[in-house]
């Protein structure tokens, strides 16, 4: 069962502690058990890009974007045996302590 | 039998339908055949077939590995074995899943290892029976679609996630024992919690949930007047109290108390034990109760907890003294607002004779009070003080 997993900043949650990440310890551990299939981090909002077309013309804005004080810092595609081990992968990243973290089942086309 | 098929299916849906479908087989077929000597059996062979037919040609369509497992498992179920305990565990663990909302929770509880209709518990929640439906449809589309497994969880998970079925059996027992009309509910709740307690006999947690359950309910008889107007403790018909009911969550607590240091369930269904072996409220060995109280606080702080226990150290030790405590709770300022703490007040002022002070308080109480038989209640007790 793959699960995307969404990595978010959220003001709520205990401030960042560069002493306390072992994100290296969670990549390390988790590609070995090959549950980790593919991840990284996301640059942030001021880089990013919209792209629309409307009326069959490409429309490319530095934004709007949501407001939002949460936003998505990274990602990671999991392959878990179910929703239960994905919570533990999840709960293990040291951005479940810094941020939040949601999981997606992935929906394939093929279903 | 839907458990069963839940587990080695994983398809919800079919599961029931093939339940459903055995059923109106059986309603056919038995009144002019007669009943089988193992109509548990007959029915679940007859569920089993039609899983198998289903998913035989699902299968040959999609070929599908997992769909081809689950015909080989449905094919090897035995239907003389008369009930699949292990299945029933898993499912209740399922249904209460933290990855679902509360409110799912509580129905799919309710419908699937309880057996209620969604009217049923429409009825007790005050809403709609389609909004019971859409939400027990919608928890089991995530429990397939998320992936959330069917299983007891392992050990270092066990603790939070039993913890968590217990909150949903309480929550849905409460809900039942609040409105009169609705006991099925609690009788539900205490049916799944026997099974839970069957299954786990080493969780002391959850014999003392069922002992809780059960001493609430022995009271259901004497709890209200002829007006449905809550009556306390002290002014209920012990006599109405259910005996057998007491005696079994006595017996309960006994061995439970015996293999582990109580967690709050046990500790609150000691309190409720010694009001229940209680000959009258005057009678009752508050002194103990307060103890109970201070070890619960212990286990779960809570300025609930401790407004209660002031309630029974004005039991104990006089009035004087259980105003003192209470605002000494009230002084932390997290019941501001809270209808049952100017209730405590009144009642400790009603005892000491200040009546006038008794009165303003439960005005107080009766303009925050939430439902209508608690309304009625402190208005009778506005009454009885001259208010």
């Amino acid at each position: 069962m793959k699960y995307m997993m969404f990595v978010a900043t959220d003001p709520e949650a205990e401030p960042y502690d560069p002493a306390q990440d072992n994100i290296q310890e969670w990549v390390a551990e988790m590609v070995a058990r090959g549950v980790n299939l593919h991840g990284d981090r996301l640059r942030p909002i001021e880089d990013a890009t919209l792209v629309r077309v409307r009326n069959g013309e490409v429309l490319v804005t530095d934004g709007p974007f949501t407001e939002s004080k949460e936003w998505i810092a990274g990602y990671d595609m999991l392959e878990a045996a179910d929703l239960d081990e994905a919570i533990e992968i999840a709960s293990k990243h040291p951005m479940a302590r810094f941020g939040r973290i949601e999981l997606r089942p992935v929906w394939p086309f093929e279903e | 039998m839907v458990s069963t098929l839940i587990r080695v299916t994983g398809d919800w849906s079919l599961a029931e339908d093939c339940t459903a479908e055995a059923f109106e087989a059986a309603l056919a077929t038995w009144p002019r055949d007669g009943i089988p000597t193992n109509p548990g059996a007959w029915l679940t062979t007859v569920a089993k077939n039609r899983a198998l037919d289903r998913l035989r040609r699902a299968a040959t369509l999609a070929r599908k590995l997992e769909e081809m497992t689950a015909v080989t498992e449905l094919e090897h179920l035995d239907p003389e074995l008369s009930d699949f305990p292990d299945d029933r565990l898993r499912l209740i663990f399922t249904c209460c899943h933290p990855a679902l909302s509360l409110e799912a929770r509580v129905a799919l509880t309710l419908r699937t290892v309880g057996g209620l209709t969604t009217a049923q518990i429409a009825r007790a929640f005050l809403v709609s029976e389609a909004t019971i439906a859409q939400r027990i449809v919608r928890a089991k589309r995530k429990i397939t679609e998320a992936a959330i497994p069917s299983r007891v969880p392992e050990a270092h998970l066990l603790a939070e996630r039993l913890s968590g079925v217990l909150a949903v059996l309480y929550l849905a027992f409460n809900e039942g024992y609040s409105v009169v009309a609705h006991t099925s509910i609690a009788d539900e709740a205490i049916r799944v919690t026997r099974a839970l307690a069957q299954l786990m006999p080493g969780e002391s947690e959850v014999t003392g949930l069922l002992a809780l359950m059960l001493l609430q309910h022995s009271r259901r008889r004497a709890r209200l007047d002829p007006g449905a107007v809550p009556l306390t403790l002290e002014e209920q018909d012990r006599s109405l109290w259910d005996a057998a009911a007491i005696a079994e969550a006595g017996e309960l607590l006994n061995g439970a108390g015996r293999r582990a240091e109580p967690g709050p369930y046990q500790l609150q269904a000691a309190i409720a034990s010694v009001h229940a072996t209680a000959d009258s409220a005057a009678a009752t060995n508050w002194q103990t109760i307060v103890a109970l109280y201070d070890r619960l606080l212990a286990v779960t702080p809570s300025p609930i907890v401790e407004l209660n226990r002031a309630v029974a150290v004005g039991m104990a030790s006089g009035p004087e003294v259980g105003l003192a405590a209470l605002e000494r709770v009230a002084a932390s300022g997290a019941l501001d607002g809270y209808y049952l703490l100017p209730a405590a007040r009144a009642d400790l002022f009603r005892r000491l004779g200040e009546y006038s002070t008794a009165a303003s308080f439960y005005r107080i109480a009766l303009a925050g009070a939430p439902t209508q038989p608690e309304r009625d209640f402190f208005a009778r007790r506005l009454d009885e003080v001259g208010g």
